[in-house]
């Protein structure tokens, strides 16, 4: 996929490598770089995903870094309903209907 | 033109951070324990009354008080003869950001914008994020949100990604880490690079904001029962949730009022390691947070922590992950409230509570926050399920962190658990100990200062440092 000039796309940088990272991090986390993303749209002319590019942040800022998507999706949603959670709703409706007025 | 290399830039993050903050905290400095809390809270130059007129300016504040009535029918049909308080629930979802952070950012942004600075930079994983770009918007200012968001794998939690895009809906530059503590070097490497106000959480503005919160549930309650309520739960985590509120129903006379703070039973996963990150189902409320802020406040972006929990928190309440969904599917299906996951850390512990204070007794929750997409239970236990994490009915004592989630089978099964406060303060001063001028003994106002921040009394604060010099 090309991505042009003015494109709203994200991209990708390493902060600190690995070697770089503070000392008092768990074993897991120092075996990994620091990594960020950020949006913006795109400055450089035509770039393919992996390329090095420029982009402009909505505030007007600039960053260069890996070209990894185009528009991404925020990828995250309502998901499905949790059974459990359901059952458990249904139950306590129930008690409350079972005790009646009494406890109302 | 400065080095920007990970050491050169932490070896000036006092001076960055104090040139971003357009307040003077060298007074607060002068000892490397003890200074003048109170005094600290005084750089906030407003009263109370017009602290609480900049926000209604912009919408913030006088959030409705809404009694639980069916879930206190439930309450006391698992409580004693006689037992179980009536829950009210302070609805800080209505706040324009959809949490009570709006209150912190409020005033944060209102000194900002004063003070002259163009923007400002917060470090956020959470609603505060989406709070300051949302105050920022308002006041035509720049915001920037550097956000721990992802794993190495490039994946972050639904919660996590569903407050990261309400940042950018408000018109933040959202900055997205990967997992660590170096975040902060990011941090301090924008606030270099921009000049902009420090929007830290933990400003004597970010705090007395809160204020207000304390004062509307004292005049609420006065309204609707006549009296001020008896315990207000906090969900805690850095702590100035409840150091906020805790100053507010001080200031509205409420001095009887019991505060307890309530988190999210986390322990055994580690808050900077990759491999837990996507294994915990609440990102803040919970134990990673609320007990290393307990019991040491200045882990911050700031000098000083002006939310200092320990002194005012009479009780702290733990509860289970599953406990925690169960509440928030109790809180949509009883009374009619969707609500994120945040307050309803609160309300589990006040279901439990509850039940061991008599009938006429009152306690509110002094939360809420949006449910959007991710952080409906559904996201977040749909999300845990993909990654193995095990999902059962049963009683929540059995539930693991990072490994299973027991979602209760009965009410009665929301259970107290209390954390030994005395340990907490115990380590504090033994911290504090350790960081004393050598071969200067404490004097009579560290003693002092000690003992408001560990709520306690000089005996306690002698016995532990006579312990802490002896091991």
């Amino acid at each position: 996929m090309t991505c042009r000039s003015g494109d709203w796309v994200r991209i990708h940088s390493v902060i600190l490598t690995p070697d770089q990272r503070a000392s008092a991090i768990p074993q897991e986390t120092r075996a990994v770089p620091l990594e960020m993303r950020v949006k913006g749209w795109l400055v450089t002319a035509a770039a393919a995903i992996g390329d090095t590019v420029e982009i402009r942040t909505t505030l007007g800022r600039c960053y260069h870094g890996t070209l990894e998507a185009m528009n991404p999706p925020y990828g995250h949603d309502f998901a499905t309903a949790i059974p459990e959670l359901l059952r458990a709703g249904e139950e306590l409706r129930a008690m409350l209907t079972e005790a009646g007025e009494e406890t109302a | 033109m400065k080095p920007v290399d990970y050491q050169s830039v932490m070896d000036r993050r006092n001076e960055t951070m104090l040139s971003a903050l357009g307040l003077d905290y060298a007074p607060f400095m002068r000892h490397p324990v003890t200074f003048d809390y109170e005094a600290l809270m005084a750089q906030v130059t407003y009263s109370l009354d017009t602290v609480r007129e900049i926000q209604a300016r912009v919408g913030v504040g006088n959030t409705p008080l809404i009694e639980l009535r069916q879930i206190n029918r439930l309450v006391r049909m698992l409580a004693p003869k006689g037992k179980g308080a009536r829950i009210f629930v302070k609805d800080e979802a209505a706040n324009p950001s959809g949490s009570y952070k709006a209150r912190r950012a409020a005033l944060s942004m209102h000194h900002a914008k004063d003070a002259g600075f163009k923007g400002a930079v917060a470090a956020t994983s959470g609603n505060y994020g989406a709070a300051v770009a949302s105050q920022a918007a308002m006041r035509g200012l720049d915001c920037i949100v550097v956000q721990e968001v992802f794993d190495s794998l490039g994946i972050g939690q639904p919660e996590i990604l569903e407050k990261g895009r309400a940042c950018e809906i408000y018109g933040a530059e959202v900055l997205q880490l990967s997992v660590g503590p170096e975040l902060f070097y990011q941090f301090l490497r924008v606030l270099e690079e921009t000049g902009y106000f420090n929007a830290s959480l933990y400003t004597p503005y970010a705090i007395a904001g809160v204020e207000p919160l304390g004062v509307e549930i004292v005049e609420q309650m006065q309204a609707v029962t006549g009296a001020a309520p008896d315990v207000v739960i906090c969900t805690h985590a850095g702590g100035g949730n409840l150091t906020g509120t805790a100053r507010g129903l001080q200031k509205a006379g409420a001095s009887g009022c019991k505060v307890v703070a309530a988190s999210v039973d986390l322990s055994g996963l580690h808050m900077a390691s990759d491999t837990d990150f996507n294994r915990k189902h609440f990102t803040t409320g919970h134990t990673g947070f609320g007990i290393p802020f307990a019991s040491w406040p200045d882990r911050t972006d700031v000098p000083r922590n002006a939310a200092r929990a320990l002194r005012y928190m009479d009780r702290y309440l733990l509860v289970k992950q599953g406990e925690v969904f169960y509440v928030t599917e109790a809180l949509a299906r009883l009374e009619g409230l969707e609500r994120g996951p945040a307050g309803n850390v609160a309300l589990a512990a006040a279901i439990a509570q509850a039940q061991e204070m008599e009938e006429d007794q009152t306690i509110v929750v002094q939360e809420t926050e949006y449910a959007g997409a991710g952080k409906q239970p559904s996201a977040q236990l749909s999300f845990a399920r993909e990654r193995g994490i095990q999902i059962w009915r049963g009683d929540p004592e059995d539930e693991i962190p990072g490994a299973a989630v027991v979602i209760p089978d009965h009410p009665s099964r929301i259970k107290l658990r209390d954390v030994d406060l005395n340990r907490v303060r115990k380590s504090l001063i033994r911290k504090a100990a350790g960081l004393m001028p050598e071969g200067n003994a404490p004097g009579e106002d560290d003693i002092n200062f000690l003992v408001a921040e560990t709520r306690s009394n000089p005996a306690f604060v002698d016995d532990c440092l006579r312990q802490a010099s002896a091991g």
